[in-house]
């Protein structure tokens, strides 16, 4: 079954960003991973000045240099800093080859200054993948949960969204993004608790969820097995571990003339 | 291959499937598992401890093709403690207990603590010890349990020469230097069910020698695979994987 794994971090290993992938595939390898979908540089900034987000997608845009032919790119915005963060969506998705965005914890994805950010996503066919989680322990200042996400996914339609870590609380999380047809589950990130892709796969379908490991940080072992432990179809297995995310990038992909 | 760390029994706060043994035992077998050591989750919460042992010791007798080595719950904080753990070794025959200090109530400086691993060694029995359940920003509002801290098991082994403590999930909470001074006194031994981020056998194990590895699943909280596909992320020698996923567990038994 090929793999494809939508929620990687070239964080938490030594070397050049190529070197940091070539380290990753390696792992990729061993463990049946054909695709790493890799966001965010080096060193994590919450909050990431300009400078900080042009220096991560600087990283990811170096190791793709070496590393297209298994690594696809995300562009790390900051809504905080919306003029910048659309001068390196041109620069990294229109102009560059990355294919989608990656927004973390600096600001609620619900606030009106991600709308600028989505809207000309749409025109890129660039996904949006938004880091989400509700923590009984407390969120981050800027941390969005998949309620919020939902929101911002009922503005715009048109978009694509990943609900990073299905909200942390995933039982929660796809209660939340259920009746929005255009946000899909990551399922990376979290432990590997029992019954979470069967619950995705019962309320939102089995066409709406995407593998993902946040390796380094997560064991593959962990992640893989949300998949391969899950007490459903190998059709919804063969989806989560690539069609479904693979659907999502073609758009963006055939735009820079990648064929898969 | 020999899981330490699976349990049975109801779970207040989700559905989980291999919590039944109909779901469980052909998963053992899919997976190669030959021996596995149960807990029941009821063990946890219910206080009439004493029936949930009795209850978990007989559907262990009852299983057929895979070892079951029933584990049973001992609460510190319940009166007469000490005859669930007599029960346990003179009534059911069981190898071991395992203890939720966080759900029951005590931390590890609590004098019981002190008396029951004196207790456990004069009877031959392994004691477990999960420090973790569940992701702490993942439990239900009503129901925030903390890690238990093993700060104290340090000291309470030194006067405990004879003692052996294996400790179930331990690493979302145990790190660094914590675990130095766990491994120092040659007196811990540690699943991987909850060992994260890549390669983390190979990692792990540059802390923590082999020997005192082996694997748990946490299953049916995890998902069975997961500790199973780890064994597969780390370049281990045969004999390192044997120790792991058989050998340090037979030891134990020996």
């Amino acid at each position: 079954m090929e793999i494809w794994d939508g929620h990687c971090h070239i964080s938490g290993y030594s070397g050049t960003p190529a070197e940091r992938v070539e380290q990753m595939v390696a792992l990729a390898d061993l463990m049946g991973v054909a695709r790493l979908c890799i966001f965010m540089g080096s060193t994590f900034q919450q909050d990431p000045t300009p400078e900080q987000l042009r220096k991560a997608n600087d990283e990811i845009l170096d190791a793709l240099k070496a590393w297209s032919s298994r690594a696809f790119g995300f562009v790390y915005l900051n809504p905080k800093h919306l003029d910048i963060s659309l001068a390196e969506l041109e620069r990294c998705v229109r102009k560059g080859p990355m294919v989608a965005i990656k927004l973390w914890v600096a600001q609620h994805c619900d606030t009106p200054e991600v709308d600028a950010i989505v809207e000309r996503a749409i025109t890129l066919d660039a996904p949006i993948f938004q880091h989400t989680w509700r923590k009984v322990s407390g969120n981050l200042p800027g941390e969005s949960t998949a309620v919020e996400l939902a929101r911002l996914a009922a503005r715009h339609p048109k978009a694509t969204f990943i609900c990073g870590h299905t909200g942390g609380d995933w039982e929660q999380g796809i209660r939340a993004i259920a009746p929005y047809g255009n946000v899909y589950a990551d399922l990376g990130g979290g432990d590997p608790t029992a019954g979470f892709a069967e619950m995705a796969v019962r309320e939102l379908g089995e066409d709406r969820i995407l593998f993902g490991s946040d390796i380094p940080g997560r064991s593959y072992g962990s992640q893989l097995a949300k998949v391969y432990g899950a007490r459903i179809s190998d059709t919804a297995k063969a989806k989560i571990f690539t069609t479904n995310l693979k659907g999502i990038l073609t758009p963006a992909l055939a735009r820079k003339g990648v064929a898969l | 291959m020999i899981d330490v760390n699976v349990s049975i029994g109801t779970w207040p706060f989700r559905n989980l499937p291999c919590a039944d043994m109909d779901v469980l035992l052909p998963k053992l077998g899919h997976h190669g598992i030959e021996s596995v050591w149960l807990g029941n989750l009821e063990g946890l919460f219910h206080k009439d401890i004493a029936g949930v042992n009795a209850r978990l010791a007989d559907q262990c007798a009852m299983v057929n093709g895979v070892e079951a080595l029933a584990f049973g719950s001992v609460n510190l904080t319940l009166p007469n403690w000490e005859e669930d753990v007599r029960r346990c070794d003179e009534i059911h025959g069981m190898r071991g207990i395992r203890l939720h200090p966080n759900y029951h109530g005590y931390t590890l400086d609590d004098p019981k603590f002190k008396v029951l691993l004196q207790n456990a060694a004069e009877r031959n029995l392994i004691v477990q010890l999960a420090v973790t359940m569940e992701d702490e920003r993942m439990m239900h509002p009503l129901m925030r349990v903390e890690h238990v801290d093993t700060t104290p098991l340090v000291e309470v082994l030194a006067g405990i020469p004879n003692a052996r403590v294996m400790l179930l999930n331990a690493f979302r909470a145990i790190r660094g230097k914590a675990i130095d001074a766990l491994v120092d006194t040659g007196q811990v031994d540690y699943d991987i069910a909850w060992l994260e981020g890549t390669s983390g056998i190979e990692s792990i194990r540059k802390q923590i020698p082999v020997e005192h590895l082996l694997l748990g699943t946490h299953s049916p909280l995890f998902y069975y695979e997961s500790s199973l596909l780890k064994l597969s992320e780390s370049p281990l020698s045969d004999t390192e994987l044997e120790a792991i996923t058989t050998n340090n567990a037979r030891a134990l038994l020996a």
